[in-house]
């Protein structure tokens, strides 16, 4: 199920794929359609380097459907070292280790098994850079 | 723009309402605000719904309630806006009547979530996350919350066990509240020792999705001097909204939805900060209502917790909150939460809030919050 949608995303998910402003320079996490009065090819695909620090951090106790084998795991906001923030779970991290400021690098993950009819969709999660 | 009125209110009982549909209970909210006025007179209905569509695979809500009133053939749409969309129902409501289109409208926030089990109820409410850049990574409301939550300890130098004033404060509050869902006191040792829900977050600093229905009755000035004897003036109505995802927003600790509402409902009801006696917010958790006041201009930024410890928060206090018990203890209505907001307060500033009346209340301020504020209504009840 949700093929084409997963699918549509992949070079976000896979490789950590935002964009960058040609004029400004400015690089941001996810990609989006320019925004009205913006040039159409304002924003070129831009690969981010995948490091960043942690702003914050939670553990998921009382997961949503669809996550019911993963509890408990670790989500956090990371400050990626190009300036956007982006939301995901940490990984190869034990729960007591995870720190506001700790430094994270991206990895490729199963995110979530969409079932027998349906998709594993992969994408980033961060791990502590040791 | 004529002034606008609330000339009746009613809700059920929250709680978990097995024997229930979610028609039966705006119903009963509904007959309770209409009181002896027809529902044949209204004009337009709003219903407030966050999960209908999600858990019920139910859509034009609107029309079933209107049905099921026995009014089918009024003009009725459904708003959806997660926790705000009772705020965002009473402001169409409030734009209908002030502008002349409609004299008499009815606002009813319906939910009823506890046809489905725990995962699907989590699932449904992370809908109010943005589906593929939050909630695809298993990231929960509350777990947002939480990532707020631990930084907002770090930035200020508070401990979890410092929030413990608002569910306590809430707790108390709802006792005197009949239709509240948890009518009992707690205490900071039983916060403390609850078990993590998402860490630093704890049970008892957690709210709990329960069904209910809350209903209010809109009219215009001529309407509301004919029909009622004690009306309460909409005096300021504003919705606004940030981004969806949380990790888009520069200051994550700033909830801008909350801040622009509140000055803008403040400006149309020609009042100030000074003048708002009693708040609802949305709290499902302390570090949510702290933002809330924080953003709306009621606390400096990193205070809000420190004026809870100080007994700010109480009804006694200098910034009394969630009266009628919140989102915590009154229990978590979700949609409907913006119109139970109302019904309370309106009862405070008539002076029929019991134990936790607010002595001499005239201004009330009601802000109700999507997700993580990515949509926010504020409105500013007063007494002529």
């Amino acid at each position: 199920m949700d093929l084409a949608k997963h699918w549509r995303l992949r070079h976000a998910r896979y490789r950590l794929e935002g964009q960058r402003n040609r004029l400004t320079g400015e690089v941001r996490f996810p990609p989006a359609p320019p925004r009205p009065g913006e040039a159409e090819d304002i924003w070129e695909p831009y690969v981010l380097s995948g490091r960043g620090r942690v702003y914050s951090f939670s553990v998921v106790r009382q997961p949503p459907e669809g996550f019911e084998d993963q509890p408990p795991y670790l989500v956090a906001l990371v400050r990626l070292d190009e300036g956007p923030m982006v939301t995901a779970q940490l990984t190869d991290c034990d729960l007591d280790q995870a720190a506001i400021d700790m430094p994270v690098e991206m990895v490729t993950r199963r995110l979530r098994d969409l079932g027998p009819t349906g998709l594993i969709v992969y994408g980033y999660k961060f791990r502590p850079i040791v | 723009m004529r002034h606008v009125y609330i000339i009746g209110t009613g809700a059920t009982a929250v709680g978990e309402h097995w024997d229930r549909s979610a028609a039966s209970l705006a119903i009963e909210a509904l007959n309770s605000a209409l009181g002896t006025i027809p529902a044949s007179r209204l004009g337009a209905l709003y219903v407030a719904s966050a999960l209908s569509g999600t858990l019920h695979a139910q859509s034009q809500v609107g029309a079933l309630i209107a049905t099921a009133a026995g009014i089918p053939g009024v003009e009725a749409i459904t708003v959806e806006a997660g926790g705000a969309s009772g705020g965002v129902a009473l402001r169409q409501a409030c734009m209908a009547v002030a502008s002349g289109a409609v004299d008499l409208a009815a606002v009813v926030g319906v939910e009823k979530v506890t046809d489905v089990l725990d995962a699907r109820r989590e699932a449904a409410l992370a809908l109010a996350t943005d589906a593929d850049w939050e909630a695809i990574h298993g990231v929960t409301l509350t777990a947002l919350w939480a990532l707020l939550m631990r930084r907002y300890m770090h930035e200020y130098g508070y401990t979890a066990d410092d929030f413990a004033p608002f569910p306590i404060n809430a707790h108390a509050n709802a006792v005197a509240n009949p239709r509240a869902m948890y009518r009992f006191a707690i205490t900071a040792d039983k916060v403390r020792s609850a078990p993590m829900v998402s860490e630093p977050l704890g049970l008892l600093d957690c709210s709990t999705a329960a069904d209910g229905a809350a209903a209010v009755i809109i009219a215009s000035e001529g309407l509301a001097r004919e029909l009622c004897a004690n009306p309460v003036r909409i005096a300021g109505s504003a919705v606004a909204t940030d981004t969806l995802a949380l990790h888009s927003r520069s200051n994550p600790l700033w909830l801008a939805a909350a801040a622009q509402t509140t000055a803008a409902a403040l400006r149309s009801a020609h009042l100030t900060h000074s003048d708002v006696q009693v708040f609802d917010v949305t709290d499902p958790h302390g570090i949510a209502a702290a933002l809330a006041l924080e953003s709306s201009g009621f606390a400096e930024r990193g205070a809000a917790v420190a004026l809870a410890r100080e007994g700010a928060i109480t009804p006694k206090g200098r910034l009394p909150l969630a009266t009628g018990g919140g989102c915590k203890a009154r229990g978590d209505t979700v949609g409907a939460n913006g119109v139970y907001q109302i019904v309370e307060l309106v009862a405070q500033l008539r002076g029929q809030a019991g134990a936790a009346q607010v002595d001499g209340a005239r201004v009330a301020l009601a802000q109700c919050m999507g997700g993580i504020g990515a949509t926010v209504a504020t409105h500013i009840l007063t007494l002529d």
